[in-house]
């Protein structure tokens, strides 16, 4: 009996568990990336100790790959010395972690997977229980195959109603955040439920799972359901059981009609601070990003590119655009989105975390504003501390690429 | 007598240190990283003793444990705060940087006062005579900061 991260911690450890207390779990996968792998490296070697099983670790290039300066190549060689040495299972470069886990079947209803990244919470678009650690829990995760959690307490999102013309997953978690805060979920987990999320792919339940952090949540967990094991369908790399909540006692309990929601932007500072698309159509942008773990997917690019097909890019602006991963890109070339990219006047680059944390491909210089997919406008994040950075959905990306100030996609209809 | 260093609510890692400077495991160019441009005038001149007072959801975003270990390695002798984010603050337990809960030492001091914390009793004295008590930890927690962090922790065969 209980929420979802009760039932699902409750079968890892083999008896009941509720919200509040501390408890020692076995971990299905634990990752790191380019970015936290040296630190996890560094803690590793002091509990001087091997993996507790080669094939349940998974290292993923992803954050400055190819690396941009010689520091970064260095901390990538070592990174490559130390999988040799430990006989790391899985070392992955095609794409973003949390992408690529998904797409190559680590994630499964009912895991529990820990990764170097806070944005692990992704997983839980699948119903795994994914969180995100720093580089020393990962360590020791990596050595003992377990980790300890408080058991979180959980708010629950009903979302009711169907999405309008030109909004999607991101809108409305841009609107949860914004009805909670950037603590409203610390130390909690999420749980995303209602006709609006079994309607979603997978792709749009993991750009709400996504941003639970922005919450200060855990993990944020949607459902499993036939949408789940169709995506999992030869691609799951072990069995698994759909886990769901039973007779739950959630802290709290927020009913949403996703048809009231419209495309919405995220204002510096944080993703708190709201207005819609149509609000802010006199700002002008300097630079749009298309991409990301939160919205850098297949179905992203399809809008975008749906968008900009026979149109160009304003000559105010510039637009990056940034596959998820390979196999995003791969399918994006063949179904001509990557053409109408370039056609317009964008530049795609490899697949990876592109510039939302600011270190290549497209750094702000100071005073820019930036209009981008990502989950996170903190200052500084993106280059200069004084650049601006708005957040939004794909559609709402292009459609500002297009005008070179901040627009609602339903101008294009 | 160490120094208050006062910031606000929601201040992210990005702004303890942001990701263009994660690119080091050293310690002393993190240290150099702390604040960088949020506060430039912190890590030159920050002692030990010296106190980082915060708000509300200290250290929200990223799990880069750079972030706590900028701060331990500047020498700040600890972080009190009136909430913190969770992957930071179990960062820092792991690696054994103090983070204490106090809802009214925020308000209650400037930028710069004069402050003492005594790390056993867990009270912070002000220059001007005040005292302000940090929450104590939950059980597990503080077994692991008594073990000097996680690593020690597991090593003593816990977990």
């Amino acid at each position: 009996m209980g929420t979802m991260s009760e039932e699902i911690l409750g079968r890892k450890v083999g008896r009941a568990v509720r919200a509040g207390e501390i408890i020692v779990t076995p971990v299905d996968y634990v990752m790191a990336h380019d970015q936290t792998g040296p630190l996890a490296v560094e803690s590793f070697r002091k509990l001087g100790r091997p993996l507790f099983d080669p094939d349940r670790a998974i290292m993923v290039f992803d954050h400055i790959i190819p690396a941009a300066t010689v520091q970064s190549a260095t901390l990538q060689r070592g990174l490559r010395d130390w999988m040799r040495e430990a006989s790391v299972g899985h070392f992955l470069q095609e794409g973003i972690c949390h992408q690529v886990l998904v797409e190559r079947g680590f994630v499964t209803p009912g895991a529990v997977i820990v990764g170097a990244d806070s944005h692990t919470c992704t997983y839980g678009a699948l119903g795994a229980f994914g969180t995100g650690m720093g580089s020393t829990d990962i360590a020791v995760a990596l050595t003992t195959g377990k980790t300890w959690f408080r058991v979180p307490e959980t708010v629950r999102f009903n979302l009711s109603g169907a999405m309008g013309r030109h909004v999607y997953a991101k809108d409305l978690t841009l609107a949860m955040v914004g009805m909670l805060g950037v603590d409203g979920a610390t130390y909690q987990a999420v749980e995303y439920g209602g006709a609006a999320v079994r309607a979603m792919s997978i792709s749009e339940r993991m750009t709400l799972a996504n941003m639970a952090i922005e919450m200060g949540g855990k993990t944020g967990l949607c459902e499993p359901d036939e949408v789940v094991d169709e995506y999992l369908r030869d691609r799951a790399r072990e069995p698994y059981e759909h886990v769901l909540p039973n007779n739950p006692e959630y802290g709290r309990v927020i009913e949403i009609d996703a048809s009231a929601v419209e495309p919405m932007v995220a204002l510096p500072p944080d993703p708190e601070h709201l207005a819609t698309a149509g609000e802010l159509s006199g700002v002008s942008i300097d630079q749009v990003f298309l991409g990301t773990c939160t919205n850098g997917r297949l179905d992203d690019l399809e809008v975008a590119a749906g968008l900009l097909r026979n149109r160009t890019i304003s000559p105010n602006t510039r637009m990056v655009v940034t596959p998820a991963s390979r196999r995003v890109l791969l399918e994006a070339m063949e179904l001509g989105f990557i053409q109408t990219f370039i056609e317009a006047g964008a530049t795609v680059t490899n697949p990876g975390c592109g510039p939302c944390i600011g270190r290549h491909q497209g750094v702000l210089a100071a005073g820019e504003r930036a209009l981008t997919t990502q989950n996170r406008n903190f200052p500084g994040r993106m280059g200069d501390p004084t650049a601006e950075i708005y957040l939004a959905s794909p559609a709402t990306a292009a459609a500002t690429a297009i005008t070179g100030f901040i627009t609602d996609p339903r101008r294009f209809d | 007598m160490g120094r208050v260093w006062k910031v606000g609510d929601n201040i992210s890692t990005d702004e303890i240190i942001p990701g263009r400077y994660n690119v080091t495991t050293d310690r002393t160019q993190l240290a150099q990283a702390a604040f960088i441009e949020y506060r430039p005038d912190y890590a030159p001149n920050v002692r030990p003793g010296d106190l980082v007072v915060a708000g509300r959801n200290f250290g929200m975003g990223s799990s880069r444990e750079h972030a706590p270990i900028a701060i331990q390695a500047s020498g700040a002798s600890a972080v009190i705060a009136r909430t913190f984010a969770r992957i930071f603050y179990r960062n820092a337990i792991n690696i054994g940087l103090p983070v204490l809960v106090c809802d009214e030492l925020h308000p209650g001091v400037e930028d710069g006062d004069g402050v003492e914390l005594d790390m056993a009793s867990g009270v912070i004295r002000t220059a001007d005579g005040r005292e302000f008590q940090v929450e104590p930890l939950p059980e597990f927690v503080l077994r692991i900061v008594q073990a000097g962090g996680i690593i020690p922790f597991v090593q003593a065969g816990n977990l």
